[in-house]
């Protein structure tokens, strides 16, 4: 290593410490003011407690130092968010980044969350508002977590019985018991924003049980349940199966939500950055990968076998390519049904926990700025895609636009506000 | 004897032929890829899977016979610690009826919790899934030898026990050549309904952790709704418990005594 090598790997880390210190303690003006009272190497150690400093810097870094490890495990739910994490070990992302990394298939959110924790995995496949939500330790033991890429935006739908054929509104839908794969989920959320937006009291009006996905399907068509707001391939299965019929795919409530994320316990990447740094590039190289429409052939191919989704390929093509039969007779082409884009937007994070405290998930009042800055690596991200030459957006947070409900706009600077504008809310 | 031991045979063969037909009937008459496999379904699979017993895919794919291996190995790590804990146990209480009235009503509420539900609580204390999914083994397996050893030693006829006083035995001596052959059959039949019981939770609790093993074998097929594996596991599953009973049954013919 090179002396000049090691001033500018210093220089780097620095500059990733002020930037830092300039997003977390608010502007020019506030990092001096607390330097000032607290001493520069103080300041350093209290950012670093609060914030991933080292991850961040070693996502900074163009030439990654060697790996801390080399065998990793990584935990999966078999959807087809997951995708990207999945395919990377068939198509061999990992292997090109020098990591030998096993992809291990977990029954449910809450064993991907506590095999995770416990370290049987090194990193995992997380729905995006989990890593938010063991961060704060609800509905969980509190652990620092980094979520450094989204999987997947798109790709859910609510799919109802065959028996609900003729329900055109959620308004019809009181009294129906629906699943979802987790209470810390997209999915979750997005059933409670439609409901609720027709009026439909979520903890009311019907009834909202976890079920993992994989058993949906059976329940629904043992009748268990009326419909689910799930991952891919299990909307998709439920029309093979001839048991239910897509009524509303995500994209028509919030075009381009996240929803699967790539994620690790903070100490992972605080203890192992090259790892980390490693196997986000691995990530990121396959969700560009996936990205691209004329793979999705290929890569449903790749995760159909036992080994990973363990699904038909048919069936996996059609959710992938977006050219599928609905379950009513239509035949459809949605080619943004499901999409692959890894921006780690901290908007997102925001509006996550805008609804973890409407629903009641959250009950204490908790900076959503700070949060979202510590566990959506947003800037750890755009470093690392831009490392891999691709596209990167600039700043770290937008407005979303949703195309169904009240208010259409979330604006991340206005979370309150924006929580005050619905009718039925917990908070 | 022999007259009866043909007719019982001829019944059962009967009884099995004519639940095939009727499941093939059943099957048959639905339309195909929709509800119930038939039996030759069942079959085509049953060969298939038997052909490669022990092929290994990866983490997540795994030939039958290793899935096989991963719960039968499981089940002899937690069956085994639990039924030496609880052989010591019920010898303790056995031997003292103010202990075992002391401790009973705990052991009664205990007793009837389905072992999987600890599974969180292991999880969350022993952080890891392996280990968690032989503690529930070890909990299932343990109160029924427990409750038989208790019993047994409880019921050991005075008169052995008085002569062991008489001759001065060492504790240990008595131990092993009056109480434990004496609660022996009791002990036996405790192992065996353990056993069992240890043989339906194994399959549950793989279901939760994943991984290895014949439970999570069923869920990965059941994600797939492939039904005639699912089927093919079932009947594969009951077979390997009857072998288990078997074994121990044999066990208890040998240690079987008359007073």
């Amino acid at each position: 290593m090179s002396a000049e090598g090691d001033v500018t790997r210093a220089r780097l880390a620095e500059a990733a410490e002020r930037a830092i210190g300039l997003a977390v303690l608010g502007g020019r003006h506030g990092r001096r003011e607390f330097i000032e009272r607290v001493g520069a190497a103080t300041a350093g150690a209290a950012l670093a407690s609060v914030f991933p400093m080292r991850a961040v810097q070693a996502l900074a870094q163009e030439k990654p130092g060697p790996l801390e490890k080399r065998d990793l495990k990584i935990g999966f739910i078999p959807i087809t968010c997951a995708t990207p994490i999945i395919m990377a070990e068939p198509m061999g992302f990992y292997k090109k980044q020098g990591l030998n990394v096993q992809v291990l298939k977990a029954s449910s959110w809450a064993m991907i969350r506590d095999i995770s924790i416990n370290g049987e995995t090194d990193a995992t496949h997380m729905l995006s508002p989990m890593p938010l939500a063991i961060s704060l330790g609800v509905g969980s033991q509190s652990v620092p977590y980094v979520m450094p890429a989204v999987e997947n935006i798109n790709g859910q739908a609510i799919t109802l019985h065959i028996k609900h054929k003729g329900v055109k509104s959620a308004a019809e839908m009181k009294g129906f018991k629906f699943g979802v794969p987790f209470d810390y989920s997209m999915h979750n959320f997005l059933l409670r924003y439609v409901l609720a937006e027709d009026g439909v009291d979520p903890d009311r009006d019907v009834q909202i049980r976890a079920v993992p996905p994989p058993e949906m399907v059976a329940n629904l068509r043992a009748g268990n349940l009326d419909g689910y707001l799930a991952p891919d391939p299990f909307n998709q299965r439920a029309v093979f199966e001839g048991v239910g019929f897509i009524y509303m795919l995500s994209k028509d409530i919030w075009p381009g939500h996240p929803c699967c994320a790539f994620a690790a316990k903070r100490e992972f990447a605080d203890k192992m950055p090259n790892t980390f740094k490693a196997t986000l590039l691995s990530i990121l190289d396959a969700t560009q990968y996936a990205r691209d429409r004329s793979h999705r052939k290929e890569i449903a191919a790749a995760i159909a076998p036992r080994n990973f989704l363990n699904q038909p390929v048919e069936v996996l093509e059609q959710v992938l390519t977006g050219v599928f039969p609905d379950g009513l007779g239509n035949n459809r082409n949605v080619p943004d049904r499901i999409d692959f884009d890894p921006f780690p937007y901290q908007s997102m994070a925001v509006w996550i926990l805008t609804q973890l405290k409407r629903w009641g998930y959250l009950k204490t009042d908790v900076s959503y700025r700070k949060i979202a800055d510590e566990v959506f690596l947003a800037a750890g991200c755009r470093e690392a895609m831009r490392a891999l030459g691709q596209k990167a957006p600039d700043g770290n947070a937008v407005k979303h636009t949703f195309a169904l409900g009240k208010t259409r706009v979330f604006d991340p600077d206005r979370p309150e506000e924006y929580l005050k504008s619905f009718a039925i809310s917990r908070a | 004897m022999r007259r009866d031991r043909l007719s019982v045979i001829a019944a059962s063969t009967v009884l099995g032929l004519t639940a095939l037909l009727l499941w093939q009937a059943l099957a048959s008459g639905q339309p195909a890829g929709r509800g119930i496999p038939g039996p030759m379904a069942v079959a085509v699979t049953a060969g298939h899977m038997l052909a490669n017993p022990f092929y290994n895919n990866g983490p997540n794919d795994k030939g039958i016979g290793l899935q096989f291996a991963a719960s039968l190995g499981r089940l002899a790590v937690g069956w085994t610690v639990a039924s030496l804990v609880a052989i010591m146990g019920g010898v303790v209480l056995g031997l003292s009826p103010t202990l075992y009235r002391a401790v009973n009503p705990y052991v009664q509420v205990l007793k009837p919790v389905s072992p999987l539900a600890w599974m969180p609580l292991f999880l969350y204390t022993i952080k890891d899934s392996s280990q968690s999914a032989i503690l529930v083994i070890f909990m299932s397996s343990l109160w029924p030898t427990l409750a038989n050893t208790a019993f047994g030693v409880a019921t050991i006829r005075r008169d052995y026990l008085n002569v062991a006083a008489i001759l001065q035995l060492t504790w240990w001596r008595r131990l092993m050549t009056v109480i434990l052959p004496a609660a022996a059959p009791a002990i036996v039949a405790g192992l065996r309904i353990s056993i069992g019981s240890a043989w339906v939770a194994i399959v549950a609790a793989e279901m939760l952790i994943g991984g290895t093993g014949i439970g999570y074998f069923v869920w990965n097929e059941w994600n797939n709704l492939a039904l005639t594996s699912v089927i093919f596991a079932i009947l594969a599953i009951g077979l390997i418990g009857v072998l288990l009973d078997a074994g121990l049954s044999r066990l208890a013919r040998r240690l079987a005594y008359i007073e």
